[in-house]
């Protein structure tokens, strides 16, 4: 059983058969799909300027992710190796269909600032990653686990961006203002630039910390 | 290539069997969310309308909705085009008309709602309905309070025969607004800033003259 792991090569688990929480805290953790495997970086840079849009992002992303997981590891005998990338994107699509309705349903404004990266959904590397890798060779249980771990770490990196960028760049933090009105905002920190600079920085931040766990 | 030759071929029965069989369940989720959302999103978005109506006619309690066709405003059905919004207070006075107009922004298209004061022959409120301009620089012709005054009286009086507007509106660089019909630019928005001067000039230069013309059909309904 050929488990296709992007894990980082200093990983010290041990290799037998990993338990449903295995493939729940991976995810969040030691493949993070941001700070590890840095996939679907697009929604990634582009809407995480603010706690709010991050949050809503990453939630879209993971529900999407969870039910291509669930819907693709039903249906993995099902369907035959020539169409699978053609079904998994039939899919995935769905989904994010689906979820640009319900985010319009919730909030006519949210959908407003999240634009057209809610559609762009459907080519985020992560879900069709998961769904080729992961939910295509497991069963339901495993492939839900799977599914929740790299949506809540997804969910956590783009908050840790959103957070920061906002704070720095429009002096507040869901919508509450942080400093006195002198604060001059960084703007830079709300435009694409930012984005590269906040990634980067919590990279840094990421593998500093991994380095030292490896080390100790 | 050589992999094609070696690995058994699939019964292509199974792969259409596949990709019907999830296509057909695919659609079938979809129209089902769309059906179970659409009464739910149209009227978020109605209220986003009337909210958005409330803010650019201020002191209105009530607004009925008119198209405009055969040159002349009539109240309008659904499905309609070139609507216009108007405006009454609470004894069914008319306040003003709220229009939509639209223009290319830096970014994209920019979609706004503005209100005219037919009495006072001014613009007197402005809402941004769609944008995507930059955040932190084009998008403050959303918060910007001094770009926001602009549009408190906004002067488009129209000329002696009620055919043309006396003065078009225009954009002028920041800090330089000297007559009533001028809109001040926003420094690090001068595009965006730009765009809603033109669009405004050019839509008003379109409807305000109708409108003025045509003023008695929103009252007569107005009064009813």
């Amino acid at each position: 059983m050929s488990k296709m792991e992007m894990s980082s090569p200093k990983t010290n688990m041990t290799q037998k058969d990993p338990s449903n929480t295995d493939e729940f805290i991976k995810g969040l953790w030691r493949d993070n799909p941001v700070f590890v495997q840095v996939l679907g970086m697009c929604p990634v840079l582009a809407v995480s300027n603010t706690a709010v849009n991050a949050l809503a992002m990453g939630l879209a992303t993971a529900f999407v992710l969870l039910m291509s997981n669930i819907l693709v590891s039903l249906l993995r005998n099902f369907i035959p190796k020539e169409v699978r990338i053609a079904s998994y994107i039939l899919i995935i699509a769905t989904f994010v269909t689906i979820t640009d309705y319900a985010i319009q349903a919730i909030s006519v404004e949210l959908h407003k600032s999240l634009g057209a990266f809610i559609s762009l959904i459907v080519v985020n590397c992560l879900i069709l990653s998961r769904a080729e890798a992961f939910a295509s060779k497991n069963t339901l249980l495993k492939s839900i686990m799977d599914a929740l771990g790299m949506g809540l770490g997804f969910v956590f990196a783009l908050f840790c961006l959103g957070a920061v960028r906002e704070i720095l760049g429009s002096g507040s933090f869901f919508g509450f203002e942080l400093f006195p009105s002198n604060f001059q905002d960084w703007v830079v920190m709300i435009l694409p630039a930012g984005g590269f600079f906040t990634l980067a920085a919590w990279l840094l931040i990421f593998n500093l910390a991994k380095r030292k766990e490896a080390g100790s | 290539m050589s992999e094609a030759a070696t690995i058994p071929k699939t019964n292509s029965f199974h792969m259409i069997r596949a990709m019907a069989g999830i296509g057909a369940l695919c659609g079938l989720l979809i129209v089902l969310t769309f059906e179970g959302s659409k009464p739910r999103i149209e009227r978020l978005r109605k209220e986003a309308l009337q909210q958005a109506l409330f803010k650019v006619l201020p002191g209105i309690s009530e607004t009925k909705t008119y198209t405009f066709r055969d040159g002349a405003f009539h109240p309008a059905n659904d499905g309609e085009e070139n609507l216009v919004y108007a405006g009454y207070d609470d004894t069914g006075n008319l306040q003003g008309i709220a229009l939509e107009a639209s223009g290319q922004g830096y970014a994209d298209v920019i979609r706004i709602l503005y209100g005219y004061d037919v009495e006072n022959q001014q613009i007197v409120g402005f809402h941004v309905l769609e944008s995507k301009e930059t955040p932190g620089l084009g998008d403050k012709i959303e918060k910007d309070e001094n770009f926001l005054q602009n549009f408190q009286a906004l002067d488009v009086s129209l000329s002696g025969d009620y055919q043309d507007l006396k003065n078009t509106i225009v954009p002028v660089k920041s800090g330089t607004k000297s007559n009533p019909w001028e809109v001040d630019g926003i420094t690090g928005a001068t595009i965006s800033s730009r765009a809603i001067g033109n669009i405004l000039g050019s839509s008003t230069l379109q409807w305000v003259p109708l409108i003025y013309q045509q003023k008695s059909d929103f009252e007569q309904d107005g009064n009813e």
